[in-house]
Formats: C-alpha cells, structure tokens, sequence
C-alpha cells in the first residue's frame, strides 16, 4: 500500500521536476545571498558585523523550499480531487484514514529528505562561498548543527500541514492560498496590529519560528521569541491538527 | 450479488434517492435505467462506498464496500470516464492500483491487452481521447478479475465497433457467472445487452424485470388500421376500453381490441382495409411512458405545439 502511493507520487513527472527546480532555487538563493552579503562586509557598520549570522545567510533559500513543499503537499492529496482519481483510490482502499496516513507517510519522507538534503547543501555551498574576512560557521559550532538539520525538518513538517489543509480543503487553489496565506501573509497582518498583542502572536508564526529554527544568533528587536526547538513543536503540532481536521472531514464527508 | 435496502439520501432540499430497494444477481446483465438525474449515479456511488446514504444499506456479497478484505478483486467500478490523472500513464494508473491491492504485474499487461490499449499504455493519460480514457476505466474495473461489475456510462464516447465491443464484453463477463451492473441512457443498446432491468425516476424505484416483461407491462399493445373510410371505422370501433388515435400518416392506432376483432368488426360493415398489424412498442417506448412523470429536466420538442401528451400516441412523427 505504502508503495502504491509511492508510485502514485513518482509517477507524474511534473512532480520529479518541481522537486529539480526546488533544489536548483534553494542553493541558488544560498549562493546569491551569501555571496553579495558577505561581500558587502568592509562597508558595513559594526553593529551589522555583529550580528552576521553566516548560518542563517545560507539557509535563506530555504524560505522556496518551504514553499515548494507546501504546493506539493497540496498537490498530493487535492489533485485527487481535481482528477477525480480520489474514486479509483477510494475503490481500491476505501479505509480513509488509511488512505491518508499512507499518503503523508511517503510524502512525509520525500520532503524529509529533500529538506535536509537541501539544508546542508546550502549551508556547504555558502560556508565555501563566503568572503573572507566575514566570519563563516562550522557544524561543530553551537547551534549551527541545529539550524541546519532544523531546516531541513521544517520543510517536512511545513509540507505534511500543506497536506493536512488540502485534505480539509480539497481544492488546489484554495488549499495552496491557506498554506502561502499561513506562512508569508500572516507575519504582515499580525505585524499591522498592536505590539502588544502582536508580538504574542507573531511567536507562534510558521514564518518567525523558522527564522529562530535557522539563525545561529538572534536577530536584534526580537524580543522574547519562542526558543527553536519549542518553536518547532508548536508547527508540528500545526501540522498534526491540520491532519486531524483533515482526516475527520475526510471520513464524514462524502468522497 | 448487489443488495440495495431502504436506501436514502438527500442533499440540502431534495432527496436524490428515496427508500430505494432491489437486487443484482449474478450470471445476468442487469441494466440500471432511469431519466437525468433520477439517481442513478448516486446508487451507484452509494453501492461503491463513495457516499453514505443517510438510511438504508448497500451490499456487495453481504459486505458494504468498506467492509470488503481486498475490494479490488471482488469490485471492479468504472464510475466515470477520465478519472484518471492527466500526469500519468495508463501504465502506471493500472500500476498503482495493482499495487495497493496486491494484484500481481502480469494483470496489468493483460487488462490492457484486453481492452486494445497495449499499444499507448505508456503514453501520459492526458492526451487519451474520450473512448480511450473509457478503455483504461475498464480496464482499470477488470485488473482484479472481480465478481461483481459496475458500470456507469461504459459506451460513452466509443465509436461502434466500441460499442459492440463492450455489449459482448458484457455479455460474456455475466455468463462467466458475475454480477454485472450496468447504467445506461441508451435505451436501444440497453435491450440488446441487458437481461434484466431495474428503472428508477426522481429516487423511486419504478419497475425491476426482464426485459420482455418490462415492455409488455409499461405499454399497451396496439394495432395500426389503414382504411379508406378511417373515420367511419373510428367511429365503429371506439367504445369501452378501445381507445383510437389518428396518426400523422392517416392510419388509426387502435388498443383495447384484437387485430382478429378489427378485421371482423370491419369486414361485418363492409369497410376495406388496407392494413392491420399489431404492434408491440419498443423499449425505448415503454421507458418514456413509465418514467414520463419521473422526468426531472423536460425539453420540449416542438416549441410551437405545447398540446398534452395523450397516452397512447406513440413515436409519431
């Protein structure tokens, strides 16, 4: 069963290429980053210097990823839906909540892979490509290891929410809205509101919690942030809930 | 075997189907009739577990479809045609259905085989044609060799040689002893392949019976009378029971009397004829009138003549 879905998922090659393209704009991002940001190091100011995190400069690729993750996760569970191929699924396992532990399962270990996969391709790649004299980061460093497999691990969990919202929603387009809308909209309306709600609230952000989860210092002006790996937890349990809510309606509803 | 009991189910306001009941036997064609959206396809969804019915049950071999071990070998489906990803090859669709259902690989070449797809079944399924994409759902009905068939809509979109294809297919799956289900709008394909029928209109079962029986309960049979003095005739010939019509063509459709008794009652007043036949109606007749009232989206024919229907007009053009 398990490699059904696995063939299901490798069988459309739209889906191999758009995981290509992800790894391409990943390291390309950790390039570019890397490369204009360390260069600009004799002009910067010393409290720029400061707070150069060379880990978090590499990894800021992987906000695409991220992306990229979501629409795929999307796409897995509502192009059943769209195609109509959802009966020929449900005919041949009509136990749903089966249906959709085994889906997320093999998604689940692609975008684990790919994630951590690109995580340390990036980070490599831009450790290599910074300019001296800024300073660059090694894995034996205190909480670079973190931020690197950390990374990695939120382009997984971020992909099963995807999923967990598309079984909710059922529709590609308005599935893939509430993942973009979630992760890159969000942190602006919430920054539109009072600091002293918004501040709260922006902590629980998917957006804000990966910044914390990648970066090796924290940023200036960021007050009390939820520290990564309890950060981390909390879009875990996003996900889990999104594929809760997901699993119930899935099985009340009609298919 | 298909076993339909009490089944309901309603949407919002209406009710798409209504306490229906009936059985599929194997070793038959049965055919599934019934006017646009009368409910056809929600049974047949309901029966495949795809939906659930708000009272009532349906089984397959005793079993509601979640209840079945390994579905795919006891229920083969084809509910819609070109459910299939566009992404995918045939190959590949048949593939991972095999899969999840421990079919082994040789099936697949085999049902591909059978229905004459061998040929393209690497080929993505987006640039299938519409009685392509009909092919691969039956073949994809066929890969776990099932006892028990459904099928919606099978000749939709297949040129002739298609159709006759999928009539002696069908015809063959039932005599090798399965339950073959099949829904149809197209009355005149419908009597050559079913053996048996079930009618419903507007969610109520209608009728279920043999095909001969169907037709000779929903229609009266009737005579066509030509006569040089057709009004005189008319005149003589109407009475308790008998009911005449003149048709476009001038000839009297008469029921309620033997063609024995025309002839006779003509000849004891002198008046010629110039033809007496009975007529039995056709299936496609005996549908329109029993479902007449069932009918849920009505075109008029003849937008200038909106008379009342009578009873016994029939087909005349």
């Amino acid at each position: 069963m398990l490699r059904s879905e696995w063939i299901k998922m490798r069988t459309v090659r739209s889906t191999m290429w758009t995981l290509v393209a992800m790894a391409v704009i990943t390291v390309g991002v950790a390039i570019l980053a890397t490369v204009t940001i360390s260069g600009r190091w004799p002009t910067m100011s010393l409290g720029d210097r400061l707070t150069f995190d060379p880990t978090r400069i590499s990894l800021t690729g992987l906000i695409f990823s991220q992306l990229v993750i979501g629409v795929l996760g999307v796409l897995v569970m509502s192009a059943e839906y769209g195609t109509g191929t959802i009966r020929s699924t449900l005919a041949a396992i009509p136990h749903r909540p089966l249906v959709l532990a085994t889906k997320s399962a093999v998604f689940a270990v692609v975008a684990l892979v790919m994630g951590e996969v690109l995580s340390f391709i990036a980070f490599l790649i831009g450790q290599v490509l910074l300019r001296s004299p800024a300073p660059h980061a090694t894995l034996s460093q205190p909480g670079v290891l973190r931020a690197v497999v950390g990374g990695g691990l939120m382009i997984g969990v971020l992909g099963l929410f995807a999923l967990g919202l598309a079984t909710s929603i059922r529709h590609t387009a308005g599935a893939i809205t509430a993942f973009v809308g979630t992760l890159l909209v969000l942190p602006l309306l919430v920054e539109a509101l009072p600091a002293s709600i918004g501040h709260p609230i922006a902590e629980y952000l998917p957006f804000n919690i990966g910044q914390t989860l990648t970066s090796v210092q924290h940023t200036v002006g960021q007050s009390a942030a939820l520290s990564p790996w309890v950060g981390f937890a909390v879009v875990c349990a996003y996900a889990i809930g999104a594929l809760v809510v997901g699993g119930v309606l899935m099985v009340r509803r009609d298919a | 075997m298909i076993e339909v009991k009490g089944v309901t189910k309603r949407y919002k306001d209406t009710v798409a189907v209504d306490d229906l009941s009936f059985e599929v036997r194997p070793g038959q064609v049965t055919g599934f009739l019934g006017p646009n959206g009368s409910g056809k396809s929600t049974t047949m969804r309901m029966i495949m577990g795809l939906d659930a019915p708000d009272a009532g049950a349906a089984r397959i071999n005793g079993r509601t479809y979640g209840n079945l071990p390994i579905p795919l070998r006891e229920v083969g489906a084809l509910l819609e045609a070109k459910a299939i990803h566009p992404g995918r090859s045939a190959y590949n669709h048949l593939w991972y259905l095999a899969r999840s259902n421990d079919i082994p690989r040789s099936r697949i070449d085999s049902v591909l085989e059978m229905v004459g797809l061998t040929d393209v079944a690497t080929k993505r399924a987006g640039k299938f044609s519409l009685g392509m994409g009909q092919r691969l759902g039956i073949a994809a009905a066929l890969l776990g060799d099932p006892e028990v068939l459904l099928f919606d809509e099978p000749i939709n979109g297949l040129d002739p040689e298609g159709i006759l294809w999928v009539r002696n297919l069908l015809k063959r799956l039932a005599s090798e002893g399965r339950t073959v289900f099949v829904s149809s709008h197209l009355m005149s394909e419908m009597a050559l392949t079913a053996d048996h029928l079930v009618v419903i209109g507007r969610g109520h079962l209608i009728s279920t019976g043999t095909v001969p029986d169907f037709i000779t309960q929903s229609t009266s049979q009737f005579v066509r009378v030509r006569s040089p003095r057709s009004s005189e005739l008319s005149r003589l010939l109407m009475g308790e029971n008998v009911q005449v019509t003149s048709e476009d063509d001038g000839a009297l459709s008469v029921s309620g009397m033997s063609a024995v008794n025309i002839g006779e009652l003509a000849g004891a007043s002198g008046i010629y004829l110039h033809e007496l036949s009975p007529q039995m109606a056709s299936l496609e007749d005996a549908f329109m009138e029993l479902t007449r009232d069932s009918v849920e989206y009505h075109g008029v024919s003849d937008p200038d003549r909106v008379t009342p229907v009578s009873p016994t007009l029939i087909s005349g053009k």
